[in-house]
Order: structure tokens, then C-alpha cells, then sequence
């Protein structure tokens, strides 16, 4: 019912009693006392666990901006993750061990190359878009693998978490809070930018680039502006994946990973702000139960939880048109919100 | 020497080149009539090889395990086809990757339940053990019949679409599967012969490539990929297009693998090109494609397709 007025913070009035609201509040304050309720039960496990679906969810919320609001169907976002992880492995290999430093040469790497992709990238659309960042992820995908003096096909461990001025990351419990304040600020930035005059011919490119055009958009800079906010974003959590795990490898940059990604954007909602964070929750906490629930039945195929995996990304896909996130009114009852955000 | 060796290469490349289209032919088919990706057409190119190898373990004939492999892909399309992915040909590409990406999960944990993790053997039919003699040149004479094996069977292909009416069906299902349908044409039923088509042909390049890959469970995606570079080089729908750039995309990866490392070594410093060489012929083809879609965006042999869309 009452909507907080729009101020410089805040550029719309916020329903905080609509459905999508309160669940986003709620979990955002349950992964603001996770790590209290861990220690509570002793499981630092959960921590850590906690960490990776945050991380995760960040690069789903940076594939999001352009695959939920611009339309561009990345097969291959999960290079920029490996970029990023890479740009805290190979300095740190050489004794190199600022965070700063870390953080700055993923950008700074990432912002040129993906500018490159990106152009030659969005010349397609549609099918063959999809085809060619998948093929640029293969391409560094290789690149690394042939790294043979920074691990090659077996990866590059980490010898110590990155230093970032007073914050000790070794601690899990900090790191999880440094995680989680990245992932709570990509969620503001990315909220602002789909409100704004930007995100607004951003979101109309995806219903129909050919108006947006004739309306004098120049579409492809915008395209491509998105395109590289989107892998700065995986490019962050490519760091702050390989500070968690102290490992860097291509694997990371494996295509199913980037199909992953795109897995945890649908199944959270497709064009919201949050369904990332949603929809990383569910995909890495049942990817975490499915071994222990199928080893407590058919204990001979603890193994191959990957089928139902797949089968249930099969049937996401068929049946679950908005997502999870994406189902919840996102006004309150009897009132209509004028865009569906956030 | 060096002449011998460039001529073998070439002639890997080719084969890789043809199995390549077999693979890139029904995709492309089925993009360009049902306008829908199916990244597990990989999977059918696994299913094609063991269903081969299995066969091939119980009759130790060959011919048996090429008509196992290409019966039993063919009708695993046909199933996908009836019962899982036809709601699938009206949504768009994103929940298509999805759907198909789940596909792939499942048929390589299935393959893996079945057959167990570690790769099975099938070995090149006896008669075409050996290796042929061409005035000094020798070269296995199993490579020369997958290499024959490919071409004809595109020729076949050409037969087909151009001068038989299913073909005419396919050509204008292709340019507006609407208004043949409109027609009175069951296009359900033309979608679901393309698709067994393609998956066929998918079964038919697992099972001759089992002799010289290794088969095993994911062996599908490497190929996939390779796939889908050769029908965006060649031209989303194109056959044609199909052909050339698997022949393209072939050669060149071969070779580059094979002679990449030695120029590098001829153009900077021993340990710089020892890195730089393997890591720049793996990255060759992608980097073909880039500069094709760069001066190409549609590809070299654009389809007359409608469903570019």
C-alpha cells in the first residue's frame, strides 16, 4: 500500500508490501545473519557454501542485466569468471598479493576484450549470438588450458586469499560479508540501471530492437555498454571465486558453466532484479542435496544425481516461463505496478 | 617428407572435415525448417557411437553397428521429437539452449549409468584394416572409407533435397514453414522426418568416428561445438553452406594443429612459441569465425531463410 517517495536514492517508490518485496527483504536479511546462525549450530560448512551461491549469483546477476533486460542470449559469460579468477591466480603466483591490484587487472583486462567480443559478437543476433560467445568462451577456454606455466589443463592454486587494505579475507566469515555487500551493491547498481533512461531503450532493444532503432536509438552502443558492465560483473566473481576456492582453473570458464548461469537466471525469473540470488539459491542447494537425497534411496547411483540435474533444467525450460522469483505478484493485490520490476 | 606429411594432414583434415558435416547437416536442417537449437545433437552423435560399439561387441560386424548406430539415433530423434522438444519449436532460442542443455546432462549420466564411466572399444571393420599405397604415400585405408563414407553420403543428401518432392517439402519448409503448412502439408509430420533425419546422420558420424576417437561418455560436447561453428561459418540453414565450411573448418583446425607450433617456432624464440603455438591453433577456427561474422554477419553461404529471425 504505501510506497516510500522517490528520492535520489531511491528512483521509484518501492510497494514494500508486494509479494517480490518481502521475499527479497527476507532473504536478504537471512543471508545478512547467516553466519550467526552457522556459528550458532557449529557448521562453518554452511559459510562457505553460502559464499559460492553468492558468487554465483553474482555472475548470474551480471549475465542477467543483458540477457533478462537486453535480450542477448550469452552462452559464454562464464570466460569472464575465468578471467577474473585468473587475475588473482597469475599475480598471485608471483607474489603479487593485493586485491586492488587483483581487482584491477580483471577489469582492466576484461573491459578491452570483452569490448572486442562484444562488437564482433552483436553484428549477430539471435541463434548465432549465442553460437559465437560460446565460441569466444571455447577460445579462452583453450587459452588457458595451453597457460601450461600457470597449470595448463590442472589449474593454479592460490596461495593466499587477496589482501584488501584492513579487511582480513583468511577469515570465512569476512569474506562471506565482502561477498555478500558485492552481490547487495550489484543488485542496487543493476536495479538503477534497468530505471534508467539507459536500462529503458536497454529493455527496449529486447522487445524490439527494430523500433528502438527507428526511434533513434543507436542500439548497438547500448548493447555493447551492457555487454561489458555484464562481464565486469562475472569478471568480479571470477576473483572473488578464486578467493574463496584458492584454486583457478579453466574449468571455470567451461561452457557448462555459462549454461549453468544461464540456468539460475531462468529459474529465478527472467527480467527481475533478484531472481539471480533466487535462483542461485535453489540450483546450488539442490545440485548440494541431490547426492545425499538419491544416496539415501539407490544408494548404487549416488553418482549420477547429473540425470535428474538435467531433467530438471529439461522441464524448467518447458514449464517454468517466469521463474521461481519471476512467479511472485510484484504489486500488491488489486493494484497495478507500472513496470514489473524490481 | 614434409610433403607427405602435409598430405596426410590434409587428408585427416578432410575427415574430420566430413564428419563434421554430418553432424552440421541436420542441424542445420533442423534450425532452418523448425527454426530450433539443439545443442544435444551431440548426444546423438554419443548415443550413435556406443549404440555402435554395443552392437559391434555382440556381432563383431561392422555393417551391423553402422545400422545400430544410425536405426537407434534415428529413432531416439524420433522420440525426442514426438514426446519431448515439439512444445519446443514455437518458444524462443533461450528456453530451446535450456531444454537441450538439460538433454545433455541426462544423456550423458544415462550413458554413464549404462555403460559405465571409462570409454568402449570398437575397432575399424578388418577389410579396412590396413593402410592404402599411393605411389610411396601411405595413408589408413579406414580414413579413406569414412572420408568416401562422408561425401557420399552428401551427394546423397543433395539428391534428396533438390530433386525429390520430400526434399522440395524440406527446401520450402524451410524458406516459410507456414505457408506450407497452409498448403495442407503435415509439417509435424515433415519436422519429425527432419529431425530422425538429422539425428541419423548424427548416429551414422558417432559410429565411424568410434575407431579413432576414444568413446565415452561427453564425448559429444568437443564436437558439438565444432559443429556449431561450422554452421554459423557456412550460414544458419545452409547445406551447402554446411558442406564448405565443415570442410573449411576441418582443414584448418587440423593443420593449424599440426603445423601451427612449427611456424610459430620459425617466426619468435623456442620457449615463446612452444606456449603461444597450441594455444593459438585450438583458438584458429574461433578465430576464423570472428573474422568471417565480422565482414559476414549471415555467414559465407547465407540460406534464402526466412528463419533467421
Amino acid at each position: 500500500m504505501s510506497g516510500t517517495k522517490p528520492s535520489s536514492l531511491w528512483p521509484v517508490a518501492i510497494q514494500w508490501s508486494a509479494p517480490r518485496t518481502v521475499t527479497a527483504v527476507i532473504i536478504i536479511a537471512l543471508l545478512a545473519v547467516l553466519p550467526m546462525i552457522a556459528s550458532a549450530l557449529e557448521s562453518s560448512y554452511y559459510v562457505s557454501f553460502a559464499t559460492r551461491v553468492l558468487i554465483y549469483a553474482l555472475a548470474a546477476i551480471g549475465l542477467n542485466f543483458i540477457l533478462g533486460f537486453g535480450g542477448m542470449v550469452s552462452l559464454g559469460h562464464a570466460m569472464y569468471v575465468l578471467l577474473g579468477a585468473y587475475a588473482v591466480a597469475i599475480p598471485a603466483s608471483h607474489g603479487v598479493t593485493s586485491g586492488f591490484i587483483h581487482v584491477a587487472l580483471a577489469v582492466g583486462v576484461c573491459v578491452p576484450l570483452a569490448s572486442g567480443f562484444g562488437a564482433v559478437a552483436l553484428r549477430t543476433s539471435g541463434i548465432a549470438f549465442i553460437m559465437i560467445t560460446l565460441a569466444f568462451a571455447q577460445m579462452l577456454f583453450f587459452g588457458a588450458v595451453s597457460l601450461k606455466d600457470y597449470g595448463g589443463d590442472d589449474g593454479l592454486t592460490v596461495a593466499a586469499r587477496s589482501t584488501l587494505g584492513g579487511l582480513d579475507l583468511t577469515n570465512n566469515t569476512t569474506l562471506y560479508y565482502a561477498v555478500l555487500v558485492t552481490v547487495l551493491l550489484a543488485l542496487y547498481l543493476s536495479w538503477r540501471a534497468v530505471l534508467s533512461p539507459f536500462g529503458l531503450v536497454l529493455r527496449a532493444t529486447k522487445s524490439n530492437p527494430r523500433r528502438a532503432t527507428a526511434l533513434g536509438h543507436p542500439i548497438f552502443r547500448y548493447q555493447l555498454t551492457a555487454y561489458v558492465a555484464s562481464a565486469v560483473v562475472c569478471a568480479v566473481a571470477g576473483v572473488l571465486l578464486a578467493n574463496l576456492t584458492l584454486f583457478a582453473s579453466p574449468a571455470y570458464g567451461a561452457w557448462t558453466l555459462s549454461g549453468e548461469l544461464i540456468v539460475i537466471v531462468i529459474l529465478g525469473g527472467l527480467g527481475t532484479v533478484f531472481g539471480p540470488v533466487v535462483g542461485a539459491i535453489i540450483l546450488l542447494a539442490l545440485e548440494e542435496t541431490l547426492p545425499t537425497l538419491i544416496d539415501a534411496t539407490l544408494p548404487d547411483y549416488k553418482s549420477n544425481w547429473m540425470l535428474l540435474l538435467g531433467l530438471f533444467i529439461f522441464f524448467v525450460a518447458l514449464l517454468l516461463k517466469r521463474g521461481v522469483f519471476g512467479s511472485l505478484p510484484a504489486s500488491v493485490r488489486g493494484e497495478r505496478s507500472k513496470p514489473e520490476l524490481p | 617428407m614434409t610433403t607427405q606429411l602435409a598430405l596426410s594432414q590434409l587428408l585427416n583434415g578432410l575427415q574430420l572435415g566430413v564428419l563434421l558435416f554430418l553432424l552440421a547437416a541436420g542441424l542445420t536442417l533442423v534450425f532452418g525448417i523448425m527454426s530450433f537449437v539443439n545443442l544435444a545433437h551431440g548426444s546423438l552423435y554419443m548415443l550413435g557411437a556406443y549404440f555402435g560399439a554395443a552392437a559391434f561387441a555382440n556381432t563383431d560386424s561392422f555393417v551391423l553397428a553402422i545400422i545400430a548406430a544410425v536405426g537407434g539415433a534415428g529413432l531416439v530423434g524420433l522420440l525426442l521429437d514426438r514426446f519431448a522438444l515439439t512444445k519446443l519449436y514455437a518458444r524462443d532460442h533461450l528456453d530451446q539452449v535450456l531444454a537441450t542443455f538439460g538433454l545433455i546432462l541426462f544423456f550423458n549420466e544415462l550413458i554413464r549409468i549404462i555403460w559405465g564411466p571409462s570409454s568402449v572399444f570398437i575397432s575399424a571393420p578388418k577389410a579396412l584394416g590396413g593402410t592404402i599405397d599411393i605411389g610411396g604415400f601411405t595413408y589408413p585405408s579406414y580414413r579413406f572409407a569414412i572420408i568416401a563414407a562422408g561425401l557420399a553420403v552428401a551427394l546423397g543428401l543433395y539428391v534428396l533435397i533438390q530433386k525429390t518432392r520430400v526434399g522440395m517439402l524440406i527446401r520450402a519448409g524451410a524458406t516459410n514453414a507456414n505457408m506450407v503448412a497452409a498448403l495442407g502439408v503435415n509439417i509435424k509430420w515433415l519436422n519429425t522426418l527432419v529431425f530422425a533425419l538429422g539425428a541419423a546422420l548424427a548416429g551414422l558420424a558417432g559410429v565411424m568416428a568410434g575407431p579413432i576417437v576414444s568413446v565415452q561418455p561427453g564425448m559429444g560436447e568437443p564436437v558439438l561445438i565444432l559443429t556449431l561453428v561450422v554452421i554459423i561459418i557456412g550460414g544458419l540453414g545452409s547445406i551447402r553452406g554446411a558442406f564448405f565450411a565443415a570442410l573449411i573448418v576441418g582443414v584448418v583446425d587440423t593443420l593449424g594443429r599440426a603445423f601451427m607450433p612449427t611456424i610459430m617456432r620459425s617466426l619468435m624464440e623456442r620457449s615463446t612459441a612452444d606456449a603461444a603455438g597450441p594455444a593459438l591453433a585450438s583458438m584458429l577456427i574461433y578465430l576464423f569465425m570472428a573474422v568471417v561474422l565480422a565482414v559476414k554477419p549471415q555467414g559465407l553461404f547465407p540460406a534464402n531463410v526466412a528463419a533467421t529471425r
